[in-house]
């Protein structure tokens, strides 16, 4: 079975961490990722842009696009799409086609990506 | 966050947020910082052993408030407290406790908090004192390293400066949309004093430096967070990630500038330039230009560039034809010449500046493009007046080291051995025109 593994936390916290946290905190993820990488078991792996850079699109007969992150939480995350566009625009409007009439998507930039090794 | 530099990190970027929320029930800056101190300090015993709370902003407020009533309550005979309908508000505690709270619910008492701190009666430099002290947490002395005077010299301007806030009597009332953009347009400006203050000057403690630059980012980051559909927020927020990408190529090894056109651009921070980018993308669909996203604009078509020689100039030549039209002023016409001068040369950009010259005759840019034209032009004798007098109103050491070096680089290709002599050789003499 394959499964995603999300990583949440405080944004604002993350981001006033000092250089020295933050290393120790990537390099103990490291030792996992390279343990499952050696057996052939990672997939991508991401880490998104701020928040701030998110727009959402909310479904409808005539999709709505917002900005910010996704915000409700009366609806939960079912899935994702990685897609490489040349520009936000292209993004946003891959996000409307996908959307339908209802529920919403959130676009966000991707800030480094490794694509990983299982198919 | 079990360990103490997580819970600093969450007790810093939570501050904005938790001073704001004090400072609304407790109408008074001191308190309303003591409050916050006394929380953290009980975060700090509390969050290792029980760890740390769900929602930390409501945690602190609900903490700081409570410590505050203590005191207030203790000190009641000598201190009048405010009414009690305005201190026993426990709408946050409550919305924390079904947790429901969210960024939004804070974001006019961050705005406030910001706001305070651009009073108009405070010059700049208070300002940013201000703001580095009240909504940043920065110590004094951190303060005063930054401005290369005495902590207790910064001590002083910032209990003046808080003496005038105090007079200023902001409303404490959710503000009206008007009031709102008004705030949120002098917040931005301020936002963006600490950044500059960061960046452009060369001397002091570099990595104070570096950190103010840091601080706007994340001040800009906030407020961005807390009214995400701003145009010019966004704007604001990419023209400062466009301009700190370029920090690690800004300074050589004599910790002198070397100039965008020289910098290696191997060595710009390519995320914060990603990050840049999208937000510039993200406040065009707006169709609502402002001055910081057509600024933040040119700065991306420079961050597009890989070589000096690949920028579309006629592009940052258009991006300043509509700065012109948003924000007139001669210092914006003179970097608009300079794009000129590269798509048509030094004799049509040299005719936009002439009409400048009675307006920017104190500007010391001003007269450093001019000398760099006219010589390229061949007119030696007023290149190097124009020089001399660039020089001359160089407001830092580092500042006439860099137009020398500028003017160095520009008269020594072409054979001009005598000119480049003679503006080395007036580098000592400031003050001769």
């Amino acid at each position: 079975m394959r499964y995603v593994i999300f990583c949440y936390h405080c944004e604002a916290t993350v981001a006033a961490w000092a250089p020295e946290q933050e290393a120790a905190v990537l390099e103990q993820r490291a030792v996992v990722r390279d343990r499952l990488s050696a057996r052939g078991k990672l997939g991508p792996v991401v880490r998104l842009m701020p928040t701030t850079t998110a727009t959402t699109v909310r479904g409808g007969a005539e999709p709505l696009v917002l900005d910010g992150p996704f915000a409700e939480t009366k609806e939960q995350l079912l899935g994702f799409y990685v897609v490489d566009c040349a520009t936000l625009e292209e993004a946003i409007d891959t996000g409307r086609q996908l959307v339908g009439q209802s529920g919403a998507m959130e676009v966000r930039p991707i800030r480094s990506f490794s694509p990983g090794a299982i198919g | 966050m079990s360990d103490v530099a997580g819970i600093d990190a969450a007790l810093s970027s939570a501050r904005p947020q938790v001073v704001g929320a004090l400072l609304r029930y407790f109408r008074d800056l001191d308190v309303a910082e003591e409050a916050f101190q006394e929380a953290c300090l009980r975060a700090l015993k509390n969050w290792p052993l029980n760890g740390p709370p769900r929602d930390p902003v409501a945690w602190l407020i609900f903490v700081g408030r409570n410590c505050a009533l203590d005191e207030a309550r203790r000190r009641r005979k000598q201190t009048a407290l405010p009414p009690d309908d305005l201190i026993s508000d426990l709408e946050d505690t409550e919305g924390a406790l079904a947790g429901g709270l969210d960024d939004a619910h804070y974001r006019d008492d961050v705005l406030r908090l910001m706001f305070i701190c651009c009073h108009p009666g405070l010059p700049a430099t208070q300002q940013i004192a201000v703001a580095l002290r009240i909504v940043s947490g920065l110590t004094v002395k951190e303060i005063a390293r930054a401005f290369l005077v005495s902590e207790s010299a910064m001590e002083q301007r910032i209990t003046r400066a808080k003496r005038a806030i105090a007079a200023a009597d902001v409303p404490f009332e959710a503000p009206g949309a008007p009031e709102r953009a008004h705030r949120l347009a002098a917040v931005a400006a301020m936002i963006y004093l600490v950044f500059n203050e960061g960046y452009s000057a060369s001397g002091g403690d570099s990595h104070v430096r570096v950190s103010l630059c840091d601080e706007a980012i994340r001040l800009v980051r906030l407020l961005l967070r807390l009214f995400p559909a701003e145009p010019e927020i966004m704007g604001l927020a990419a023209l400062l990630l466009l301009q700190h990408a370029r920090t690690p190529a800004r300074l050589d090894t004599n910790q002198d500038i070397v100039l965008l056109e020289d910098q290696d651009r191997g060595r710009w921070n390519r995320e914060m330039i990603d990050e840049g980018l999208v937000l510039v993308e993200k406040a065009l669909r707006h169709w609502r230009p402002g001055p910081y996203q057509v600024q933040a604009a040119i700065a991306a078509v420079h961050a597009q560039a890989m070589r000096a020689q690949e920028t579309d100039w006629e592009e940052i030549d258009r991006l300043y034809a509509v700065l012109e039209r948003l924000q007139p002023s001669p210092v914006v016409t003179l970097n608009r010449a300079v794009a000129v001068e590269k798509i048509r040369g030094p004799a049509a950009a040299l005719a936009m500046i002439e009409p400048l010259a009675g307006r920017l005759s104190g500007y010391f840019h001003f007269h450093g493009v001019k000398g760099a034209w006219l010589y390229a032009l061949g007119r030696e004798d007023e290149g190097r007046a124009a020089f001399d007098r660039a020089i001359a109103l160089a407001n830092t050491p580092a500042q006439a080291a860099h137009i020398r070096q500028h003017l160095d680089r520009l008269v020594a290709p072409g054979g001009l051995s005598r000119a480049d002599s003679d503006a080395r050789g007036s580098a000592g003499t400031t003050g001769r025109t």
